[in-house]
């Protein structure tokens, strides 16, 4: 995983909540077996609509989504965050996210970034009077930034120093492989086994 | 102070817990299917990593596979390619695998239960958010992303900040002809989408103890629509006479050292919950959908909401892009809604349970002459149980089509799917835009509501049609 610790870019302003992950990726792109190519799926049903925020030409190059509450309901397919990746964004933010999108965005890299509704307007209205605006998500200073101002956001110290470092988390587990192997030795026997026909 | 069914769970698989990190959980089963662990597998050979502990894992095919002409190669060389795949990793690795034409074969949440492999106090994995569904016996069960179903097939663990616990609580009888799905509709009308995020939701009360196995799984199969991970409801008599004799339950005296300890993990009375919800269930009546998310539904005697109705400006939004969507206007009855599909399905409704109930309300009817409706069951054993009571003439003679078991229509990935503009009644759990088929619009609903729906080609309980026709 690539180490996240600064983004600056360009914002998509996506006035929707609920955003599922169905809209995100349809179920038809997840018969692919690779992790890679999903961008075309991105909202593939919404960008039908050439006046979809996505499709605006200045909106092309953008690397930071911001949308409303609870993005990334429903199914907890990861090519949801593969495909916005793919497809070049490095961070969304939402007032509230789904809690299995959130964890699979953390994992593959891809930062969720969590600040109150008024703030998510506030980038909404700036990004849409000025659409070359640039707004900044530090991960080091736990800041987003933009004009002439500064708003902090909230993670958590594991997830942030993983993400800083672009740490693998089966890597780090394996560092504890004593640990699991000592549980597993005192796991009670009616415990079931799959491979235990009986 | 006391602790709740999940806080016991979740501290009974502590592998390590340190300062400033996540717990590291140990899980004791992993359901694997061919949609979201192909990536997976390949992390694994990447990093020439073995799966850690074959035998708490199994696989099936579910999500992609046909539900006609089962027999036959699949038609879609990317879906062909992509349950090859499935099973070339299940051989490479050794995991179990019950594929497309085994009689084990179904929908993971199906097959578990019904192997008896989920049992109470277990922590059950897989790459699918309606894991939630194995929470009906007292597991602590949640869905992940590809990223995770690797973590686990290395090492078995799971990294997690633990859940915040919320209590929903349903008091007093369901009424005569009002069912699990209808209530569990009602409770994510009642907290929405996103008001379960972060917890785990046990469901109590004298409703939920009065529901079979059947119905506590369409319950907790839908926590996650209320934005929750996991739901859970504590083991009981129900839960033991379900899982006594399934080919792995234990057996002799490791059952009674399994329900020795499944009795010990009920909610204890001085435990307190971070947010408790109170529903009444003797007002709840038949619910169905009406927008395009599970928490957008009315009680189907009511009207198609007015969205200038909602104060907060996103829902106000929200439903106004529901009802363009939908093709729906602001005050309508929902019974005038007609639809041209009805799916009876999935890992929410398509159990034996959920067949019967249909059947008893198609038994001598007909299904209108404008709807085309899907059965299709949620297993291979759930068809061959159907079939050797009959349910199966039932839904032919009423003009239904029985079909193989799989998700199906549920998500609209093979070949079951809506055409634009059409419009199911559907007993699964999501009413995205969508999610059934490209510019398919759903409606969530019972079994029951479903069936009296395809008879009558409008949204309707059972109780609609014994009116008609008296």
């Amino acid at each position: 995983m690539e180490p996240f610790v600064t983004q600056t870019g360009r914002v998509v302003p996506l006035r929707r909540s609920n955003v599922d992950t169905d809209q995100i990726i349809p179920a038809v792109y997840l018969r692919r077996v690779s992790r890679s190519g999903f961008e075309d799926g991105l909202f593939v049903s919404w960008r039908q609509d050439p006046d979809f925020v996505l499709n605006r030409p200045e909106r092309a190059g953008a690397t930071i989504l911001v949308a409303g509450p609870d993005f990334g309901i429903g199914s907890s397919r990861e090519h949801a965050v593969w495909a916005l990746q793919n497809y070049g964004f490095t961070v969304v933010v939402s007032p509230r996210f789904a809690d299995i999108f959130r964890s699979n965005s953390l994992k593959g890299g891809l930062l969720t970034v969590e600040l109150p509704a008024e703030q998510v307007e506030q980038i909404w209205a700036a990004t849409e009077a000025d659409p070359t605006l640039e707004v900044t998500v530090d991960l080091a200073a736990r800041e987003v930034r933009w004009a002439d101002v500064a708003v902090p956001f909230d993670l958590d110290d594991y997830s942030r120093w993983r993400l800083m470092e672009g740490l693998d988390d089966i890597g780090l587990t394996l560092r504890h492989e004593p640990d699991i192997t000592e549980f597993e030795s005192s796991r009670p026997s009616f415990l079931p086994r799959t491979t235990s026909v009986s | 102070m006391g602790r709740t069914l999940a806080e016991k769970v979740w501290d009974a698989h502590v592998v390590r817990r340190a300062d400033g990190e996540p717990d590291l959980l140990y899980i004791d089963l992993h359901l694997v299917h061919e949609v979201t662990s192909p990536q997976a597998f390949d992390g694994l050979r990447a990093a020439g990593r073995p799966v850690r502990r074959t035998d708490l894992t199994i696989a099936t095919e579910d999500h992609n596979i046909p539900t006609i002409e089962v027999d036959k190669p699949i038609a879609d060389p990317v879906s062909r390619e992509q349950i090859a795949t499935l099973r070339r990793n299940c051989a490479e690795f050794g995991v179990r695998l019950h594929p497309l034409g085994d009689v084990e074969q179904g929908i993971v949440h199906v097959v578990g239960p019904q192997l008896g492999l989920t049992q109470p106090g277990m922590t059950v994995v897989c790459g699918d958010s309606h894991t939630s569904t194995h929470g009906a016996f007292g597991a602590l069960a949640f869905g992940m992303g590809t990223s995770e179903v690797e973590h686990v097939l290395a090492t078995q663990t799971l990294p997690l900040k633990p859940f915040k616990t919320m209590a929903v609580t349903v008091d007093g009888r369901l009424p005569e002809g009002v069912t699990a799905k209808d209530l569990i509709l009602a409770v994510i009308a009642q907290i929405g989408t996103g008001g379960g995020q972060g917890y785990v939701l046990e469901y109590r009360g004298e409703a939920i103890r009065a529901l079979s196995m059947e119905g506590r799984m369409t319950i907790c199969n839908m926590s996650i629509e209320a934005g929750a991970r996991a739901g859970m409801i504590a083991p009981d008599e129900t839960t033991f006479a379900f899982l006594s004799g399934r080919p792995y339950a234990p057996q002799g005296s490791d059952w009674d050292d399994a329900v020795a300890w499944w009795r010990t993990l009920a909610t204890d009375d001085d435990a307190v919950f971070d947010h408790e919800v109170v529903v009444d269930a003797t007002t709840l009546t038949p619910f169905v959908t009406w927008g395009t998310n599970p928490g957008q539904g009315a009680p189907i005697a009511s009207t198609v909401p007015d969205p200038t109705s909602y104060t907060d400006p996103m829902d106000r939004a929200a439903a106004q892009r529901a009802l363009d969507y939908m093709g729906l206007r602001a005050g309508m009855p929902l019974r005038d809604i007609a639809v041209d599909t009805v799916f009876l399905g999935s890992c929410t409704n398509g159990r034996l349970e959920d067949l019967r109930a249909a059947a008893g309300v198609l038994e001598g009817r007909h299904v209108a002459g404008s709807v085309r409706m899907l059965v299709v069951p949620g297993s291979v054993r759930v068809r061959l149980a159907a079939e050797a009571e009959g349910l199966d003439r039932v839904f032919i003679a009423a003009g239904a089509e029985w079909r193989g078991a799989g998700c199906s229509m549920c998500l609209g990935m093979n070949a079951d799917q809506l055409a634009p503009g059409e419009r199911s009644a559907s007993t699964s759990n999501r009413n995205f835009e969508g999610r059934q088929g490209k510019g398919g619009r759903t409606h969530l609903v019972s079994p029951q509501v479903a069936a009296a729906t395809a008879v009558l080609g409008h949204l309707a309980s059972p109780a609609d049609l014994v009116s008609q026709e008296s």
